[in-house]
């Protein structure tokens, strides 16, 4: 069943991005540019909503969830490395196997290389986590634990902002 | 309100986001893809041959980095992913075959060799740092997000803060 239920979301999650546009190379590498912001929009909107579902489950006792851990060297380092990937591919993990589907052949390219990156990563595995895991380790923190206030304060600071900068973008026409 | 074409970002992304709460409510699951990639891709070297079954990365968890944890949610979810799109793009006419995205050939031209050669670098770098913080833009940046991670929102900043300099060298002085 629980396979069923990843195809489906799957599918699902499929359709909206592609009707979002949020796979194309363009709008990607766009929004790194700074001068299209559709990835920007897609994705705070879904992370508002997603908060405020997530968060409402939890409150009435229908699921348990912890974030991920904490370590600002694997974040800091991983982060900026991904980005420095993302933006020479144009494409992430998700959005490319979208793309392929939506006619963008040239996106083997840089599926391979995620393979290939997959492999090397096995390799240097144990050195990442040797040396740059334990920088800056904290366990699994959200943000509302470390500024001691309710989830709903930060969703609500999430959800003004994101509006905020929203407005700012149909102003520009990003 | 009329259905305009710049409202499409927030309504799918209001959409993705109900539908991550359905998924954690029904089937306990978050979003994320790029841990298939090295399972995926473990399996492409075992054909070759290649015996790595002692490297660490492939033993830790039972092997859930390797070809073993398959079929599992996550395989299904990243299939789901291009079934979807295949649809949706088939039914709304906006499939098109595509050898090179036109923003990558109108600043590095349409030799298929450079775009391979960018690719292999390029995507090898997107995979090794997503595996290395522990989530991509939907694994940490969505579903981590969400859940108020303060890592994945670290790890979110950094992805733009990595491609927004990046794109800034690849693009610099290019034709849009």
């Amino acid at each position: 069943m629980t396979l069923v239920f990843g195809l489906i979301t799957g599918t699902l999650f499929g359709v909206f991005l592609q009707q979002a546009e949020a796979i194309r190379f363009e709008r990607q590498v766009g929004a790194m540019r700074l001068i299209d912001m559709t990835i920007v929009k897609y994705m705070l909107t879904t992370i508002v909503v997603g908060s405020i579902g997530i968060y409402l489950l939890r409150d009435l006792g229908v699921v348990e969830f912890a974030p991920r851990a904490l370590s600002l060297g694997l974040q800091v380092i991983g982060g900026l490395v991904f980005g420095a990937g993302w933006a020479i591919i144009g494409y992430c993990p998700g959005t490319s196997i979208g793309a392929l589907a939506e006619g963008r052949v040239g996106v083997v390219w840089p599926i391979l290389g995620m393979l290939l990156g997959g492999i090397i990563f096995a390799f240097i595995y144990p050195a990442v986590q040797q040396y740059i895991a334990p920088i800056g380790a904290f366990g699994r923190l959200s943000v509302a634990d470390v500024l001691g206030v309710s989830h709903w304060v930060v969703i609500a600071f999430l959800a003004v902002g994101s509006i905020a900068l929203f407005k700012f973008f149909e102003k520009k026409g990003l | 309100m009329k259905f305009e074409a710049h409202h499409k970002p927030y309504i799918f992304g209001a959409l993705s986001g109900l539908l991550l709460t359905l998924s954690v409510a029904v089937a306990g699951q978050f979003f994320g893809t790029s841990t298939t990639f090295p399972r995926a891709a473990s399996g492409l070297v075992q054909l070759l041959g290649v015996d790595m079954s002692q490297i660490e990365f492939y033993t830790v968890g039972n092997g859930t980095n390797t070809l073993a944890s398959f079929p599992n949610w996550q395989l299904l979810f990243v299939i789901g992913i291009g079934v979807g799109a295949f649809i949706s793009a088939k039914l709304s006419g906006t499939f098109k075959v595509e050898k090179l995205p036109p923003m990558w050939v109108s600043r590095f031209g349409d030799s298929t060799r450079t775009r391979i050669l960018f690719s292999l670098v390029g995507g090898s770098l997107a995979m090794i740092g997503a595996r290395m913080a522990g989530g991509c833009p939907s694994g940490h940046g969505v579903s981590g997000v969400s859940q108020l991670g303060l890592s994945s929102l670290i790890a979110l900043a950094m992805f733009f803060v990595g491609g927004i300099v990046t794109a800034r060298v690849l693009y610099k002085g290019g034709a849009a």
